[in-house]
């Protein structure tokens, strides 16, 4: 081989201008948050999703939701007569790059707050940054709860608003035998280790516990596991790609819903469309909205997201809680009369708006918000039919402490 | 038991995978040492392609594997002739421009189809499934299966059979002599990436019918298409078939006795501990070049 001496210096210079922003950014990191996004008749706020990377399937739909809000609350004035401007960065699917990009934001941009995350690696990375920094961050995701930060609204489900609802649907349909999936990160391995704890105390049997890659294809193998131990429901916590590879691959192995139904905490509208319809009809799915939902709030914003995106655009539910979480805030800037963190979050409880979904209310004490939960039948046309739905809003539980058989988690 | 039985068609059917995305690195990394990370979007691009011919035709989606070969080719050989050729004996530098190259398709890809997954729909013929010892394997997967023969046969035939296939064997074993002897060495160059990204195309087209269609789809694949490469030894047709179908197995009962990520890491531990052995890979290519 032949050498060539300069190379290595030039090396070296090019790896210490790669790491000069970064180390940069690392020694803002003590300057405090300041004045909070709110500058002349403007205030800046942050949004941080997956733009690039194995999570941008999902996370691009949920930035396009919160432009959207950010688009009506300016028709309609702004927020304390100023004009709110989005400030959007790439997490690209890598959780370092979450955090990078959220102290960013924070002290480069001095945003009011961030809109952001859908991995709970992801928000695990961001939370340290925003409590040190004392600033918000609005995560519109379903998540495995046992957490709350005071720095963080959970706009999406936690636990008790959606996995604890479609275990009680699959034992009142008679499932007694249940197969777990999921992809190997912290959200499947917590909701599993609930879904455990309920099974025991329920009666119901798990007979198989499975976990692969963020990003992994080659599901046969499960999918023979799957159809050897016979269950009477799949409980699916796959996130992202997967999903179009677990189902693509279960059809045709005389797996059917039928027999054996798939329950999916992650797969929604935008996703059925990526699997294609006809790999994932039949299968059941658990969320708080669908785009079929009927609420007054809900066409309007089925009928705007489509005028603004495209006609063969649909809605689920994290666009939903991210739309949500835009329009709670700006209710909460209001009813505090400032940006300034402290006294939104003091306003933001028992603040409530007509979301899509109906009735939705910030608690509080907790910092998530109540929600209707719905389990869903995916249609041969790619949306869902609701085919449960719980009584009203359910109150967040993030620590499942009003139920006994949670009593070992957490 | 049973189930033990079943990994045997399941293992087939990965190894089929591994060796359609790999077959097309045999050429451009194997045979011409050029580490093109942007093997992964020629897949991707070939999956396109027969998402933009769905609905044309009723037999659209056999149509899009020659039109993949043909848009995933032509990718190929612009890269080599506006990029590569300037780079090569230079690994690390390639590695890198590819790598940019990747990113930048993928970008593209994204700018132009959406971020969000797109769906092709497999033909009716390709819906349902056989059972095969027992265990049920999807049409799909014998087509997978059925589509890696035929190209393993067809790559083997050109470069036995065919004097253009004799001309890449005689660069990849001796470039001076070879360009001594009259072979346009460039021109040979530029064919053998032509045909590796083809193949690559050829092999997003079939993987539509299992995984993922979106910007990142090559991602998912350019390691495990690296590892059969290195595994088989460079530039060996019978080495990456050999180690697709041992890697294949390997995958597949590895996950069934564990689960899916640790047979990941099992089987790395399983190709360092044989590249201890055996860096060379499987076989060699028995060069004949003065170095």
């Amino acid at each position: 081989m032949r050498s060539r001496t300069p190379r290595p210096r030039t090396f070296q210079r090019g790896l210490l201008a790669l790491l000069l922003p970064a180390l940069l950014a690392t020694a803002c990191v003590d300057e405090p948050g300041g004045a909070a996004g709110a500058s002349g008749d403007e205030i800046k706020v942050g949004i941080l999703h997956s733009l690039s990377g194995t999570m941008a399937i999902s996370e691009v739909t949920v930035r396009d939701a919160e432009l959207l809000a950010i688009e009506e609350i300016n028709a309609k004035g702004g927020v304390l007569g100023k004009k709110v401007v989005p400030v959007t960065e790439d997490g690209a699917s890598d959780w370092p790059t979450f955090a990078e990009k959220a102290q960013k934001l924070i002290s480069q941009d001095k945003v009011a707050t961030v809109f952001g995350g859908w991995t709970s690696a992801s928000r695990k990375a961001m939370l340290p940054v925003f409590e040190r920094n004392k600033a918000l961050l609005w995560y519109p995701v379903q998540y495995e709860g046992l957490e709350s930060s005071p720095y963080i609204f959970y706009t999406g489900a936690t636990t008790n608003q959606q996995i604890v609802p479609a275990l009680d649907y699959l034992a009142s349909q008679g499932k007694k035998k249940m197969f777990l999936v999921g992809s190997d990160y912290v959200f499947p391995r917590t909701a599993n280790k609930i879904i455990k704890a309920y099974a025991a105390a329920k009666g119901i049997e798990v007979l198989g516990e499975e976990y692969t890659p963020l990003g992994h294809t080659e599901y046969s193998t499960l999918v023979n596991k799957i159809a050897d131990a016979k269950p009477d429901a799949v409980f699916n916590t796959l996130n992202g790609d997967s999903n179009v590879a677990f189902f693509k691959q279960l059809r045709g192995s005389g797996i059917t819903p039928q027999t054996t139904p798939v329950v999916s905490v992650s797969v929604a509208e935008e996703e059925v469309k990526g699997i294609g319809p006809e790999n994932v009809a039949g299968h059941l799915v658990a969320w708080n909205y669908y785009q079929t939902t009927t609420t007054p709030a809900n066409d309007a914003f089925v009928k705007a997201f489509k005028a603004k995106y495209g006609a063969d655009k649909v809605t689920s539910d994290p666009m939903e809680a991210g739309y949500n979480a835009v329009h709670l805030w700006a209710e909460a800037v209001k009813k505090a009369g400032t940006t300034e963190v402290e006294a939104v979050r003091k306003a933001a409880g028992g603040i409530t708006i007509e979301a899509p979904e109906g009735t939705t209310t910030i608690d509080g004490e907790n910092q998530h918000v109540a929600k209707t939960a719905r389990i869903g039948l995916v249609q041969a046309d790619g949306q869902i039919k609701e085919v449960w739905s719980s009584p009203g809003p359910i109150k967040p539980d993030p620590y499942l402490k009003s139920y006994d058989w949670a009593g070992g988690l957490g | 038991m049973g189930a033990l039985a079943n990994q045997l068609p399941i293992g087939l059917s990965i190894a089929a995978v591994l060796l359609l995305i790999a077959l097309g690195l045999t050429f451009t990394f194997g045979q011409m040492g050029v580490i093109n990370m942007a093997h992964g979007e020629f897949i991707m691009a070939g999956a396109y392609t027969a998402y933009l011919l769905q609905g044309l035709t009723s037999q659209s989606f056999l149509i899009a594997l020659p039109v993949a070969f043909a848009v995933a080719g032509a990718m190929g050989l612009l890269l080599e002739w506006a990029l590569i050729r300037r780079f090569y004996g230079r690994p690390l530098d390639t590695l890198l421009l590819t790598w940019g190259v990747s990113l930048v398709l993928q970008q593209l890809a994204r700018d132009l189809f959406g971020a969000p997954n797109v769906q092709v729909t497999a033909p009716g013929w390709l819906v349902g499934g056989v059972d095969v010892l027992g265990v049920r394997l999807p049409h799909n997967r014998v087509f997978i299966i059925a589509l890696a023969v035929l190209c393993v046969v067809g790559v083997w035939l050109y470069l036995t059979r065919l004097p253009a296939g004799r001309r890449m064997r005689a660069v990849v074993q001796n470039r001076e002599l070879a360009a001594y002897s009259g072979i346009a060495t460039g021109r040979v160059d530029r064919f053998t990436f032509l045909l590796g990204s083809g193949l690559a195309g050829v092999a997003g087209v079939a993987l539509t019918l299992v995984g993922p269609v979106g910007p990142s789809l090559g991602t998912f694949y350019i390691v495990d298409a690296f590892l059969v490469v290195v595994a088989g030894g460079l530039g060996q047709l019978r080495g990456a078939v050999l180690a697709a179908v041992a890697l294949g197995f390997l995958n597949g009962y590895l996950e069934f006795w564990t689960d899916a990520s640790l047979a990941k890491v099992l089987v790395f531990v399983a190709i360092v501990a044989f590249l201890q052995v055996r860096p060379q890979g499987m076989f060699v290519v028995k060069g004949r070049a003065l170095v």
